[in-house]
């Protein structure tokens, strides 16, 4: 189990870009961040994977305390952010490099295979599309078999029929390894789509403003009468959430998302 | 999408035509970049045969080959190319390795970046050939102070080249190697030394390029072999075939030993663009 633990981050610059933020993420679960720009979402995710630390509070996995990035947490940024000097396997076993041969070679051939890329194993990631190489980033983040797998708003730079194709791959992966997702994305659709669990967040500072609880059997009908009332569900807590700060911040009313 | 994908893109198809096509175009550039010179020489060649023009100052090509052929069946050609490729060769390795070396403690350390970097800065913009007075007193007229001339010339460029590349590597794709974990001689191993690559090897052509041009002032302070002094000699008793000859060495050798370090090192980079069309 993930737990985050009333949190605090503040830059040394002075912004207070999270403030009390608790969360508990349970195994197995997909819990999608929505929020607009500049809320948080990017911090908390970092604090999770380790790369930064919080100022006050704490996150565990599992018991235990993360201060550095942990073996079983993976992270996917929203680029692919790939070695171009590695072809698409040997990025894949990127993360693996320690392990046994067989074992890591095993592990990646799955892997490709999952993600459907086994026939560009030995292509440099120049020759990949956006799509091909952000699946990629995925296998490499999987490769580990990580516990727990953060992403980054992963999907915002694709285009729409590339985006959705990728969801299907995501959640092929998750029901084939079963990883604790912890997705940040600014696209309703691809929260209402994934999620077992809505985090809405609020910006400045940034905190949890809403959770909505989605009880979706899966495979769900992306166009379908539940995932859209989901859609609307999220947005007005997203519209809530934006109303009580206007109303309770008299210091820039205009900014907005 | 993975199916429209995987028909879609069969990566090896397209890059063969291209190569094809790009092969013949550079078969064609080569014959337009030697047409000029070529048309020149025959030229010359031909108005001095039949007395259009004197020669003496500009010889023409068939006495150029001659002088070449001359110094070069008597072995002085090479006792030249060889003294001259001495020189090269030490002065561009104590460069490489001292511009590698400050290069990367600068590039590694904001503290001692902010103490060097400004006075290298500041002896970068001497005119490095205003060395020479000072290298002969300090180190007298042979080898050492060529040497020392010629790895100044090589230093600059390679010291800018791998402060520059370290300055600038991604920092996002550093954090994948914090991400999963990397101790710190794995990052400069597996991310940082590849990341670099690149503009170090480009910084390495500068540095010999320069390497050339210092070689020569270095034998111009005095030498009894090398191709800089067939150069002074050739001025001195005035045989310009000689100095025609020696130049041609220069063009040669310098282009042939850019080729070589260029050719080192394609085996490392064939996964960028750049190189991959070359192949
Ligand atoms: N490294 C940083 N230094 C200072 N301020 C930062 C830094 N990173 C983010 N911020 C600020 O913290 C707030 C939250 O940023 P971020 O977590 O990136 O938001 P989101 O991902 O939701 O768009 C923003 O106001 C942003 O400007
Ligand atoms: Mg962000």
């Amino acid at each position: 189990m993930l737990l985050v633990e009333s949190t605090d981050k503040i830059y040394p610059n002075g912004t207070r870009a999270l403030e009390r933020v608790s969360m508990e993420v349970h195994e197995g679960e997909i819990v999608a961040l929505v929020g607009g720009s500049g809320c948080g979402k990017s911090t908390l995710l970092r604090l999770a994977a380790g790369l930064d630390q919080p100022t006050r509070g704490r996150i565990q996995l599992d018991g235990e305390t993360i201060t550095a990035p942990h073996p079983l947490v993976g992270m996917i940024f929203q680029e692919p952010r790939l070695l171009p000097w590695l072809t698409v396997v040997q990025n894949v076993g990127f993360g693996i490099a320690g392990r046994p041969k067989v074992e890591r070679e095993r592990l990646v051939a799955e892997t490709l295979e999952r993600v459907g890329l086994k026939d560009y194993a030995h292509c440099w990631p120049r020759e990949l599309s956006g799509g091909q190489a952000q699946r990629v980033a995925i296998a490499r983040a999987l490769a580990p078999r990580p516990k727990v797998l953060l992403l980054d708003e992963p999907f915002s730079a694709l285009d729409a029929f590339t985006r959705a194709s990728l969801h299907e791959h995501l959640i092929d992966l998750w029901t084939a390894f079963r990883p604790t997702l912890v997705l940040v994305t600014h696209d309703v659709e691809e929260a209402a789509f994934l999620a077992d669990r809505v985090l809405v967040m609020q910006p400045r500072p940034g905190r949890i403003a809403a959770s909505i609880d989605v009880q979706l059997a899966r495979p769900r009908d992306r166009y379908g009468n539940e995932v859209e009332a989901l859609k609307r569900r999220i947005l007005s807590a997203l519209d809530m959430s934006l109303r009580v700060r206007s109303m309770g911040e008299e210091l820039a009313p205009a900014a907005a998302i | 999408m993975s199916a429209i994908e995987r028909t879609g893109a069969a990566p090896q198809v397209a890059p063969v035509a291209v190569s094809r096509k790009k092969k013949r175009r550079n078969g064609t550039h080569i014959l337009l970049g030697i047409a000029l010179p070529v048309a020149l020489a025959i030229g010359w060649e031909l108005a001095v045969r039949y007395g259009l023009a004197q020669g003496r100052l500009m010889p023409p090509p068939s006495r150029l080959f001659r002088t070449l052929y001359e110094l070069a069946i008597t072995g002085e050609l090479f006792r030249h190319i060889g003294a001259t490729l001495a020189r090269v060769a030490a002065g561009f390795f104590f460069g490489v390795v001292a511009g590698t070396l400050v290069g990367a403690i600068a590039g590694a350390s904001r503290l001692t970046r902010e103490i060097i970097d400004p006075s290298l800065q500041g002896l970068r913009a001497v005119p490095s050939i205003a060395w020479v007075p000072l290298f002969i007193l300090w180190l007298g007229i042979f080898e050492e102070s060529k040497i020392a001339l010629i790895a100044v010339g090589c230093f600059f460029p390679v010291y800018l080249g791998v402060l520059g590349a370290i300055q600038s590597v991604d920092r996002k794709i550093v954090e994948v190697g914090r991400i999963f974990r990397l101790s710190p001689p794995a990052l400069v191993r597996r991310i940082l030394l590849p990341a670099i690559l690149p503009a170090y090897v480009l910084s390495l052509r500068q540095g010999l390029g320069l390497g050339w041009m210092f070689v020569v002032a270095a034998e111009f302070m005095g030498a009894s072999e090398g191709l800089g002094y067939l150069l002074v000699d050739g001025q001195q008793l005035g045989k310009p075939d000689q100095i025609l000859a020696a130049i041609l060495t220069f063009a040669v050798l310098g282009k042939i030993t850019d080729g070589i370090l260029a050719a080192s090192i394609v085996p490392f980079l064939t996964w960028q663009d750049a190189f991959a069309q070359k192949r």
